[in-house]
């Protein structure tokens, strides 16, 4: 009775979750250029043109390079951050942890006004480069928590054997830290990726006038009416995001990484 | 190697970068806002340095005081929501195998990453005429014929808890994985079905996870910038979407900068607030 239940609670849910992408799914396949569900007639053109209509080929190339800019930088913020906390005790330090966290934990206009208002005061607001900064440190909580996740779990008995055989702090970097810190690397990596590639209201307040990346231009396509290929182009969002966290799980153990203790002690 | 205490100015050095970035472009920029939000703003979308209060008076007037009302009443009532929705679904989640856990919160976190843009986009057309729900009613013969469910409170709300739903669910899920299964198998010897064992071990177990889930819940919900404006009428427009909206297309950088201060003091306060009621309520 009960297991009916939830099955049942759990298949609504799933359907909240799924309904609106169902129909966006339908309407990206709409034979002409109108935004019916069910779809009228079937056609994958909608795809192409993504791929193929300069405009929005290019908001996806400035996406794409802003993610796999900005996700670096955040992780070169973050990792030495998260070192530095896991090897010394300077309480003080930890109000870096603390401003790294506030970007993501406040309502996201005000990074984005901050940020806009600082670009344009130091007069370099509309460069494509101050959205990869802007983004790196919007996104650097993910990374650092990931990071600081991956740091508790390394065993210092394996640190302190390398130092007692003689080896200095860059060696165990290097040679123990680092292959161990790796998977949470990687995920911090691709959960700021994947969320940078999906962020408006930063890159619009930052670039928005300059250049357009592909939810600007969703967004701005959206005021001047629909057409299908909003639809395709989110259908494609899903599924990278899909993909990639799907890659973390299966490199990583996801449910950890969110909390959960280490599939070896349940 | 044990932990131990910077001894020398080069132990410093890994924190060099993270800590300059973290200032320049983090906490100067806010402080630029801070600035800007005293200064004098001038015809044609410049402002000048000045020191005034003028853009913190404007929120004296029933117009603000209303959107206010109406921002932290809307983060409240999604709040409210997702706290239902997700406390049941994530103990259930958690009491699965691994395996359906990973597919779950794969999918949980592919919804959580989507951007506003994408969400308000996806339910404007679920709830649009011509390509809508209400297509469905139409063709299963329960509507006549088919009409558009926005802009309205109910859209906004629907796409707003979308939105907040998974996260809800990614905060819950840490304490939530971590209880201890034996308090409800203590429940169920003694003779509690499922459900009330749910209602009268896990719930109070989980009395200050779930509070302190509703206060970021309700912070996340209060920086919805989007939602309210694809899927509502202007009356349903929040605190966040008018900061957008004046600093982009009015152009009023001074005020748009007075607002999220406003913001931000009332994100702080509201949470200073709850922690402190807590507090009292556990001393009683």
């Amino acid at each position: 009775m009960t297991g009916a239940l939830s099955k049942a609670y759990f298949f609504l849910i799933g359907l909240f979750l799924a309904a609106p992408m169902i129909v966006v799914a339908g309407v990206s396949v709409n034979a002409k250029q109108t935004l019916a569900f069910p779809p009228k007639g079937f056609s994958v053109s909608w795809y192409g043109e993504i791929f193929l209509n300069p405009e929005w080929r290019n908001a996806l190339f400035a996406s794409l390079t802003l993610a796999v800019l900005s996700a670096a930088l955040a992780v070169a913020i973050a990792l030495p951050l998260a070192w530095f906390l896991w090897r010394r005790i300077a309480p003080w330090a930890n109000i870096f942890q603390l401003l790294g966290i506030a970007p993501f934990t406040l309502p996201p206009v005000i990074t984005a006004l901050g940020l806009l208002t600082f670009w344009a005061t130091t007069g370099f607001y509309g460069q494509p480069w101050t959205a990869v900064v802007s983004h790196a440190i919007f996104f650097v909580t993910l990374p650092l928590v990931t990071l600081s996740l991956g740091f508790t779990a390394i065993d210092r008995s394996l640190v302190e054997a390398a130092a007692t055989m003689g080896a200095d702090d860059r060696t165990i970097f290097r040679t123990v830290v680092l292959p161990l810190i790796l998977p949470y690397i990687v995920s911090g990596y691709a959960f700021a990726f994947v969320l940078s590639l999906n962020e408006y209201i930063v890159a619009y307040m930052t670039v928005g006038f300059t250049m357009e990346t592909l939810p600007i231009k969703i967004f701005n396509a959206l005021r001047y009416g629909y057409t299908p290929t909003m639809a395709s182009v989110t259908i494609l969002f899903v599924a990278t995001a899909a993909i990639i966290f799907s890659l973390v799980a299966r490199f990583g153990d996801l449910p950890k990484l969110l909390g959960a203790m280490s599939s070896d002690d349940t | 190697m044990r932990r131990e205490a910077p001894q020398k100015l080069s132990d410093y050095g890994p924190l060099f970068f993270p800590a300059m970035m973290l200032i320049v472009f983090f906490v100067v920029p806010f402080a630029t806002m801070i600035a800007v939000s005293f200064f004098q703003r001038q015809q044609g979308g410049f402002y000048v340095p000045a020191f005034e209060f003028a853009n913190y008076e404007r929120f004296l007037s029933l117009f603000f005081a209303n959107v206010l009302g109406f921002s932290l009443m809307l983060a409240v009532t999604v709040a409210i929501c997702c706290i239902v929705l997700a406390v049941p679904f994530t103990y259930l989640l958690t009491r699965m195998k691994r395996k359906v856990q990973i597919v779950w919160l794969v999918a949980l976190l592919s919804v959580l990453s989507l951007s506003e843009v994408i969400i308000g986009f996806a339910w404007s057309t679920l709830f649009s005429r011509t390509a809508g729900i209400t297509n469905l009613l139409v063709m299963a013969g329960i509507m006549s014929e088919a009409k558009a469910l926005l802009p309205s409170f109910g859209a906004v709300l629907t796409g707003m808890v979308y939105q907040a739903f998974p996260y809800t669910v990614l905060v819950l899920y840490p304490a939530l994985v971590r209880l201890d299964p034996t308090l409800t198998e203590a429940a169920r010897t003694l003779g509690a079905s499922p459900i009330k064992a749910f209602f009268t071990v896990v719930i109070p177990a989980l009395r200050n996870t779930i509070t302190a889930t509703l206060i970021m819940v309700f912070i996340f919900a209060l920086g919805s910038y989007l939602l309210p404006q694809l899927l509502g009428r202007p009356q349903h427009w929040t605190l966040s979407v008018l900061i957008t909206d004046q600093a982009i297309y009015q152009s009023n950088m001074p005020f748009a900068a007075a607002m999220a201060v406003f913001l931000v003091l009332v994100t702080l306060g509201l949470v200073a607030l709850t922690v402190l009621a807590g507090r009292k309520g556990e001393a009683a």
